[in-house]
C-alpha cells in the first residue's frame, strides 16, 4: 500500500501530539479536514499495514523507577556468534545490535530496579569473559522525533 | 518474547488508579470516537478523571507524548547511525539541547567516556533512508559544533541481535 497524501497529513499531525480531551478527533478533523471517521479507518488501514507501531500514549522506561542503561562489549570476530547467544540470553537485555565499531556489540539492559543493572553487568561478564562498559545515560536532551513525510 | 510489563516507581507522585491507567494503555488506546471514555470505563472511572490524570502523567514526564508512534523502518528510514561526538564537558549540556532539536535526531543523550579507548561523551541516533543520507546529517551535526567538536565516529548497525518490547510495545 502506499500513503496517500491525506495519509502523509496524518502521520505528521499526528506525531506531534494527541489531544487530552473529551473530543479528541474534532480538533484535527478539521484542522485535516476528513471526517472522524474516515480520520479513525485511516489510521486503523495504517497500523494493520505496519506504517504506525502504536497509536497512544509513549511511556517514558526512565521515569517507571526502572534500571536502564546502554552497554558496549569488544567481541572477537570468531567468538561474536556465541558471545551473542549468551548476551541475548538474559532476560533483562532489551535490544542488542551488532555495530561497526571496535566495541561491536551494543545492548539495552532493563531491569526492574536501578541496582540491578550492575548485577546483571557483572554476570555477563562472568558468563563471557569480555569487559562490560556500562553507559547510562547521564542527561537526556530529547525534544521528540517526527519523521516527516 | 513477552512484552516487559512498566515498572513504576513505587513511592509518591502516582497511585494504583494511575497504575491502572497505564496498563490499560500501554499497548495502545482504542481506535474509537471516543477513546478516553472507554479506557475511563474499562478502569471505573468517570472520563473526566482519566483526562486530570492523563495531564498529570504528561507533566511529570512518564507520558512522554500522545500519538502516531510510526515505524520508521516501513516509512522507509532503513539506515540508523550512533553519532557519537567528544565534547567539552562544560559545553555538553548546551551542545546536547541543540543537537536534540534537529528534526533528524531521535535521541540525544550525555554518557560516560572510558578514556583512552572511548573518548564520546554526546550520543545523537540519525536516522536515513540510507547510509548517505545518515552521513550527510550527521556533517549537519559537525558544522553545528563547530570548533566544539573534538572528535567524532558513526557506528551503523550491521544487525539486530535482539529486539525486545523495552516501550511496553504491544
Amino acid at each position: 500500500m502506499e500513503l496517500s497524501l491525506i495519509d502523509k497529513q496524518i502521520m505528521n499531525h499526528l506525531q506531534g501530539g494527541f489531544p487530552v480531551c473529551e473530543n479528541p478527533w474534532d480538533a484535527i478533523s478539521s484542522q485535516l479536514g476528513i471526517d472522524v471517521d474516515q480520520l479513525i479507518e485511516r489510521i486503523e488501514t495504517m497500523q494493520q499495514a505496519g506504517f504506525i507501531s502504536r497509536f497512544g500514549p509513549l511511556y517514558n522506561a526512565h521515569e517507571m523507577g526502572g534500571g536502564l542503561s546502554l552497554a558496549a562489549m569488544q567481541i572477537d570476530a570468531d567468538d561474536f556468534d556465541r558471545v551473542a547467544d549468551i548476551v541475548n540470553g538474559f532476560q533483562q537485555v532489551a535490544h542488542n545490535y551488532e555495530r561497526e565499531h571496535q566495541l561491536n556489540m551494543w545492548f539495552v539492559i532493563a531491569t526492574e530496579f536501578p541496582y540491578q543493572v550492575a548485577e546483571v553487568i557483572q554476570q555477563i561478564e562472568d558468563s563471557t569473559g569480555y569487559r562490560v562498559y556500562n553507559m547510562p545515560k547521564q542527561e537526556e536532551y530529547f525534544l521528540g522525533l517526527r519523521f516527516e513525510l | 518474547m513477552q512484552a516487559r510489563n512498566i515498572i513504576v516507581k513505587p513511592d509518591a507522585l502516582i497511585d494504583d488508579i494511575d497504575r491502572k491507567i497505564i496498563t490499560a494503555t500501554q499497548a495502545g488506546l482504542p481506535l474509537v470516537r471516543d477513546p478516553y471514555r472507554v479506557v475511563a470505563e474499562q478502569i471505573g472511572i468517570d472520563t473526566h478523571e482519566l483526562l486530570k490524570r492523563i495531564n498529570h502523567l504528561q507533566q511529570c514526564g512518564i507520558i512522554r507524548r500522545i500519538g502516531i508512534i510510526p515505524n520508521h523502518y516501513k516509512l522507509g528510514y532503513r539506515a540508523n547511525g550512533m553519532s557519537v561526538w567528544n565534547v567539552a564537558d562544560t559545553l555538553v549540556q548546551q551542545l546536547g539541547h541543540d543537537i536534540g532539536q534537529l528534526d533528524f535526531v531521535s535521541h540525544c543523550y550525555r554518557r560516560p567516556r572510558f578514556l583512552p579507548e572511548w573518548p564520546y561523551n554526546l550520543f545523537a541516533m540519525v536516522h536515513g533512508h540510507d547510509r548517505d543520507e545518515v552521513m550527510h546529517k550527521v556533517a549537519l551535526i559537525d558544522q553545528l559544533l563547530g570548533e566544539s567538536n573534538q572528535g567524532h565516529d558513526v557506528l551503523f548497525s550491521r544487525r539486530i541481535l535482539k529486539k525486545t518490547g523495552l516501550r511496553l510495545q504491544e
